[in-house]
């Protein structure tokens, strides 16, 4: 993969080496953007049952909250809520790029750290009232 | 509508669904703390309730059409191997698809 000529078509990479990339703050909220996505997409299937039965009977509900309030599944809870924060606060600045707001490096690199010191912030208090 | 979201239409997918979710997602968590959501009559009627059991099922749509380009997107980076990247789509599309069913399922249920 090690190419003399970086800008020629041929040594460009067909798909992307994670450990060659070398991250400034706005490549952080993209890839975080991911990771957090990738979280909720993984978690759907546990988030749907616990809906499911917290829905179902009374049992179920007072189960379902006393799962959410579990060691491991309460840290899990608050990884999820993070991603949801970061993944909707990234997500409305990638919005905002779209229609050409922030889109100059020295907006885009503020309101890279922003959204993410935001996102981690809200998590925090959201996870204390909720969790 | 073709079942290919490619181009500028999975490009415009990913953003309607996300507006349509961010909105939801304020509204809802919104209600769920003014209301007082914390037993499981109170719970259930809010979520059986005619207005907010559609806005959640179209909720659940429009996270299966995001989750699937984006997952789809980042499978295509990172993973070459062709059957390997297929059968990864095929997983994570049947995937989604029934959790979908799923939701669709539970929300139905709640408004009987």
């Amino acid at each position: 993969m090690e190419s003399k000529n970086p800008g020629s078509k041929k040594s460009r990479p067909v798909y992307l080496d994670l450990r060659r990339i070398r991250l400034p703050v706005t490549g952080l909220v993209s890839i975080l953007h991911r990771i957090s996505g990738v979280l909720l997409f993984a978690s759907l299937p546990f988030v749907v049952y616990l809906f499911d039965l917290s829905l179902r009977s009374q049992q179920g509900f007072v189960q379902a909250a006393a799962l959410l309030h579990h060691g491991f599944v309460k840290l899990w809870a608050f990884l999820l809520l993070w991603a949801l924060l970061h993944h909707l606060v990234a997500g409305i600045r990638y919005l905002l790029i779209d229609f050409d707001i922030g889109v100059a490096l020295p907006v885009a690199r503020k309101s890279a750290r922003v959204s993410i010191v935001g996102a981690l912030v809200l998590a925090v208090l959201l996870g204390a009232i909720l969790l | 509508m073709s079942w290919r979201a490619e181009g500028f239409r999975a490009w415009l997918w990913q953003r309607l669904t996300a507006v349509y979710m961010a909105l939801f997602i304020v509204w809802f968590a919104g209600a769920v703390m003014m209301k007082h959501l914390g037993n499981h009559d109170a719970w259930r009627e809010f979520v059986g309730d005619g207005r907010v059991a559609t806005a959640l099922a179209l909720f659940f749509a429009a996270l299966l059409l995001h989750a699937w380009v984006g997952v789809r997107d980042v499978i295509i980076d990172y993973v070459r191997p062709f059957y390997l990247r297929f059968s990864l789509l095929m997983v994570v599309g049947g995937a989604l698809l029934a959790t979908l069913l799923w939701a669709l399922r539970i929300i139905f249920m709640a408004t009987l």
